[in-house]
């Protein structure tokens, strides 16, 4: 949730002035203070000179990719970043984000999808200082206590599903690719076995999730990673 | 009859004769009927007039002969400097014509056509030059006079009585575009002549004296004006054949022209061509090999003979046979011809009278309704016909010695006989004569024939020891003798003959047979001209070339197949053969130093490549060979030619296809986007207006639209992935269970009116699939599955790993009417859409699925659900996962 009385500035950066002006309505409409770019190097311009506190970056800018800004401004800064996408694009979306965005949407979305994604991404910055206890469904993870309840009764993990579990927490809402949970989980020369993640998720969803075929809260995200959804 | 459309063949006839005219540079002849009349005067002043109007004008040669009127006019012309060429220690200069080829200016002028260049030109004759430098498509103003002319020129030599060296071929002088006549009276050009304004000097004078008498001068006058009337009339004829009304025309008119190795014959072929040029017709000109073979001069004679038929626009045809009156009248009968032109024979031989008549009296005789000409020979050297054959005495020593050996023994033999046996000794010599005849050539049979005849009769008739015959019976029997043993040499001579070109043609026959039957056999153009190639080779004891044409048949390039390295002297030679769809090189008039003969390979109006053949030093090529390689010329021809059109033909139904599909997709493209557009158009609109319960569905038939145009739009660009080959499939490990999950939520609207029943093992384990590329494949078989089927019908979806564990598999599976099996065929192909497509659609689903499948090396199904309804199964390939260790 945005501080009540202080705006979240949002820097939107696409060539699009349709999007732009779209995604200035519904976001002013949701209660942020929009600024737009219509070029990367005005973006970059524009974040170094009025910090905004989140971006929302179209992959299809004309003067830079989308990869290259995120990592150009990687160097300097940590502001979260939103990445905008277009379907059948999956290996640009895995870079982006595996070069430090955020989140990403696919083109067409819905106002509600980016808001809720900002949302998102706005409070892990805003809340640094995580509680360790972490409410989902009927599912309670304390982390200080490394004890995972469902439905009150404690569910026995494995460490790698612990391990597995405590990522997607603390990046909840938002997604987190194959490759960094790897790296964050069996060191990075493990990026070929992504089969064991499949696997840990798996036992993870059948302990956690009512109805593991059709998991509520362990989502899948087709080609890129996994997302922890918490109502 | 009044048949007024014009004839097919004429009119294609014409259109070609323009259409060859369109490429080629204009040709104007200044035609004359002798020097003087001021040809290189009006020539010139006509060019003066065009670069007057600013054309571009290169002079390549003229002559002025110290003129001075005509030196001043050329004046301002640019002149391109001549090529100057040395031979036997003199300088002579040359047109350049490699200059002026290069310069390409608009207009050549080009004086004297029928000039002959010097040894080592480029071509033998001026003319040639001037053929060259229209093919690429300069016009040409020339000057020419009518002594010159290849038709007329026995006539000019009657008239003057002077040979004439230097001709052209009316066949170059057909494609002029103009020809301007430059008339004078004799009366004023003797006077011209007097004045010095012809020759200077001397020369005049000697020129008064012989070729300008008044009465030649008139007769060549004449000749001018009738042929420049022949010509006007030619083209009105072209004209009308082209405009349909025709009433004159007669259609269907051909010539035949016999030819030999005579002197006469090219008085015969001018002859003719002046009577097929007059009638409009085509004409023939044919050559009967008899069994006796040609000396190498009568040889040479022949050759020259069918070349100036040739030239003259003939069409050369050989045959054999020993009659040659039957093998006129059968090549006429053969190509329809109308008319058989033949020389008058002078006198009759005594052979005639054994043959049934002369050659006329059998022509007639035999020809039917052939009109038969009989052309008289002017008075000249009389020509013995028999010294055109192979001299009887060319026979080796060889042979006479067998001669001399049987009859000598039969000369002994016939001592051991009783003195009054002598007739049987007769009979003895008799069948030694026949049997030496089938040995040995016709000299030492028509010597055994006089030899033993005289021994005889010295040796056994009595009274013995002397050429006395006392008695009449003795007499009667030795000439029996003596006309028993010529005749019968003779004819056995000519039947072994016979047996040799019966054994040639064979041997033609099947080298020709062998060829199509090689080309036929072959599979790709290469196969065929390395198979005719080897076999040419083979059949000419030559080193072949062969240059064929590129796709756009301007340039040429050596074909692998080639015996040998083409240089690039020899490659220009062959190139000038291709461009100019004539034989060049050795044994041509066209660049003749050159080592290799170059034969175009021409289909129709085209060139399609260049056979070259490199003989050995001394090697020459018969007319026969020549025949022969002609023939194989035109079968490589047709093989690249056929090539060509397969190639094209396939290019064009690509094209053809593509079009089509074009068409669909833009047809269906354009309703599958305007339907979704119109919806989201009105809805907008409605929006602004509406009360607030309507605003809900309002706002749901928009985003129905909007996500049926995302679903298009995607599938048009997942189709283009697949076919720019851009698709590379990214293979990871991923639970089956989530692509399923993901390609239902990616139907769930679409899915809501039929109920849903996956089936899939707990224990699945991960597979390595494309996550993005299958959830897509799936989705797109659920939503065909729910457009396809009536409402409320059941969908199952299905996966598993097949028994065997290489394949996962994943199915989906409606109760929908199913497929009948005509369309299973066609099921998978782009912008095939169901029968019943009720929801529209671009038919692209199945096509991406495919695509999409296959791409993963993978493969799809469909079939029949037990119980009703279709099945769609998608086979990817699955290799288990290695295990996960333990923690």
């Amino acid at each position: 949730m945005s501080t009540p009385g202080k705006k979240s500035t949002i820097l939107v950066v696409d060539d699009e002035i349709q999007i732009r002006r779209l995604l200035r309505i519904s976001l002013e409409a949701a209660g942020f203070a929009v600024r737009e770019a219509d070029t990367g190097q005005t973006g970059l311009a524009e974040i170094a000179t009025h910090p905004p506190d989140a971006i929302i970056l179209d992959l299809g800018l004309p003067d830079m990719s989308g990869v290259e800004f995120v990592r150009r401004l990687r160097e300097w800064s940590r502001l979260p970043i939103l990445v905008v996408t277009v379907r059948a694009a999956e290996n640009d979306k895995v870079e982006a984000l595996d070069a430090g965005a955020d989140d990403y949407v696919t083109k067409p979305f819905g106002a509600s999808e980016v808001t809720a994604r900002l949302r998102a991404i706005l409070r892990r910055i805003q809340t640094d200082d995580r509680p360790a206890l972490t409410k989902f469904g009927d599912i309670e993870v304390d982390l200080a206590a490394r004890l995972v309840r469902r439905a009150g009764i404690e569910v026995k993990l494995t460490g790698k599903e612990y391990g597995l579990l405590r990522l997607l927490v603390a990046h909840r809402g938002k997604v987190i690719t194959h490759r960094q949970i790897l790296r964050e989980l069996w060191g990075p020369k493990a990026e070929a076995n992504s089969h064991y993640l499949r696997v840990h998720m798996t036992h993870l969803r059948q302990k956690l999730e009512a109805d593991p075929h059709r998991p509520r809260h362990f989502r899948t995200e087709a080609g890129i990673g996994y997302r922890l959804i918490e109502d | 009859m009044s048949n007024v459309r014009p004839d097919p063949d004429a009119l294609l006839a014409s259109l070609k004769h323009e259409e060859a005219r369109a490429r080629r540079g204009r040709l104007k002849v200044f035609l004359g009927m002798c020097p003087g009349v001021g040809k290189t005067y009006a020539m010139l002043r006509a060019a003066q007039q065009e670069r007057v109007a600013g054309v571009d004008i290169a002079v390549g040669v003229v002559e002025t002969h110290g003129r001075a009127e005509t030196e001043a006019i050329l004046a301002g012309l640019a002149v391109v400097p001549r090529r100057s060429v040395e031979y036997r220690g003199t300088n002579l200069t040359e047109m350049d014509l490699e200059a002026l080829l290069a310069r390409q200016p608009r207009i050549v002028l080009v004086d004297e056509l029928a000039h002959t260049n010097a040894p080592g030109s480029r071509h033998a004759k001026r003319w040639q030059d001037v053929l060259e430098l229209l093919e690429a498509g300069s016009e040409v103003f020339t000057t020419l006079n009518i002594q010159h002319v290849e038709s007329r020129a026995d006539a000019v030599r009657q008239i003057t009585g002077a040979p004439v060296h230097e001709t052209v071929p009316d066949s170059l002088l057909d494609l002029a575009d103009e020809m301007e006549l430059l008339d004078l009276t004799s009366e004023a050009l003797l006077e011209r002549l007097r004045e010095g304004k012809v020759y200077l000097g001397e020369r005049a004078a000697a020129a008064q004296a012989g070729f300008f008498q008044d009465s030649h001068l008139n007769a060549l006058r004449e000749l001018a004006l009738r042929y420049t009337a022949e010509r006007v009339e030619r083209q009105l004829r072209t004209m009308r054949a082209g405009s349909a009304k025709q009433t004159v025309w007669r259609s269907g008119e051909r010539l035949i022209v016999a030819v030999g190795p005579s002197p006469f014959s090219t008085q015969l072929v001018r002859w003719t061509r002046r009577m097929a040029a007059a009638l409009g017709a085509p004409w023939l000109a044919v050559y009967v090999e008899g069994s006796a073979t040609l000396n190498p001069e009568a040889q040479r004679l022949l050759d020259k003979n069918l070349a100036l038929a040739r030239e003259l626009g003939a069409e050369v045809v050989l045959t054999h046979d020993e009659d040659a009156a039957a093998a006129l009248v059968r090549v006429a009968l053969q190509r329809n011809a109308t008319q058989i032109v033949v020389g008058k024979p002078r006198s009759r031989r005594w052979l005639d009278i054994l043959r049934g008549g002369t050659l006329v009296d059998r022509l007639v005789r035999l020809g039917g309704n052939i009109d038969i000409y009989v052309v008289p020979a002017e008075s000249g050297p009389r020509h013995r016909q028999w010294l055109d054959y192979d001299a009887p005495w060319h026979s080796g020593p060889q042979e006479y010695g067998w001669v001399a050996g049987v009859i000598a023994a039969v000369t002994l033999g016939g001592f051991l006989l009783p003195q009054n046996y002598y007739l049987a000794v007769g009979l003895v010599y008799l069948l030694a004569v026949i049997a030496l005849s089938l040995r040995v050539g016709r000299g030492p049979v028509l010597m055994s024939g006089v030899v033993s005849a005289l021994t005889w009769n010295y040796l056994f008739i009595p009274p013995r020891y002397t050429f006395q015959i006392n008695k009449v019976e003795d007499a009667t029997l030795f000439g029996t003798y003596f006309i028993v043993a010529l005749i019968a040499g003779q004819l056995t001579a000519r039947i072994r003959a016979q047996a040799r070109h019966e054994r040639l043609r064979e041997e033609r026959a099947t080298a020709l047979f062998q060829l199509t039957r090689a080309l036929a056999e072959a599979r790709t153009l290469d196969d065929a001209v390395f198979a005719a190639l080897r076999q040419t080779d083979e059949l000419f004891g030559a080193k072949t070339t062969l240059l064929l044409a590129d796709e756009s048949g301007q340039e040429v390039y050596p074909h692998f197949a080639g015996s040998q390295a083409v240089e690039d002297k020899e490659r220009a030679v062959a190139v000038w053969a291709f461009q100019n769809r004539r034989p060049a090189g050795r044994f041509t008039d066209t660049l003749p130093s050159s080592t290799g003969y170059y034969v175009p390979l021409v289909r129709e109006e085209h060139a399609v490549g260049v056979l070259g053949l490199t003989l050995a030093e001394e090697g020459t090529l018969t007319l026969a060979q020549r025949d022969l390689l002609d023939s194989f010329a035109r079968q490589l021809a047709l093989i690249v030619e056929r090539d060509h059109l397969r190639a094209a033909g396939e290019r064009e139904k690509l094209l053809a296809e593509s079009e089509k599909l074009h068409r669909t997709l833009l047809d269906s493209v354009s309703h599958e986007l305007r339907t979704p557009l119109a919806v989201i158009t009105a809805a907008a609109e409605n929006l602004a207006v509406a009360e607030a319960p309507l605003r809900a569905s309002l706002v749901e038939e928009v985003r129905t639209a909007a996500r049926r145009l995302n679903r298009l739009v995607g599938n048009l660009l997942d189709q283009t992935r697949l076919e720019s080959g851009a698709l590379k499939p990214k293979i990871d490990w991923c639970d089956a269970r989530d692509i399923v999950n993901a390609a239902l939520d990616g139907v769930r609207d679409a899915l809501a009116g039929h109920p849903l029943e996956v089936i899939m093992s707990d224990e699945l384990p991960p597979v390595r699939v494309d996550f993005a590329l299958t959830e897509q494949a799936l989705a797109n078989l659920l939503l065909n599955a729910t457009l396809h089927t009536p409402a409320d019908t059941a969908v199952f979806l299905t996966a598993g790993i097949e028994r065997g564990g290489k394949r996962v598999y994943f199915t989906v599976a409606d109760r929908g009417p199913g497929f009948p099996v005509a369309m299973k065929e066609r099921l998978f192909k782009k912008f095939e859409r169901g029968d019943a497509a009720r929801a529209g659609g671009l038919g692209l689903g199945l096509s991406i699925v495919r695509g999409f499948v296959t791409a993963q090396g993978g493969e799809i199904m469909v079939g029949e659900n037990p119980g009703g309804g279709a099945v769609f199964t998608l086979y990817l390939p699955h290799t288990p996962p290695g295990a996960v260790p333990s923690e």
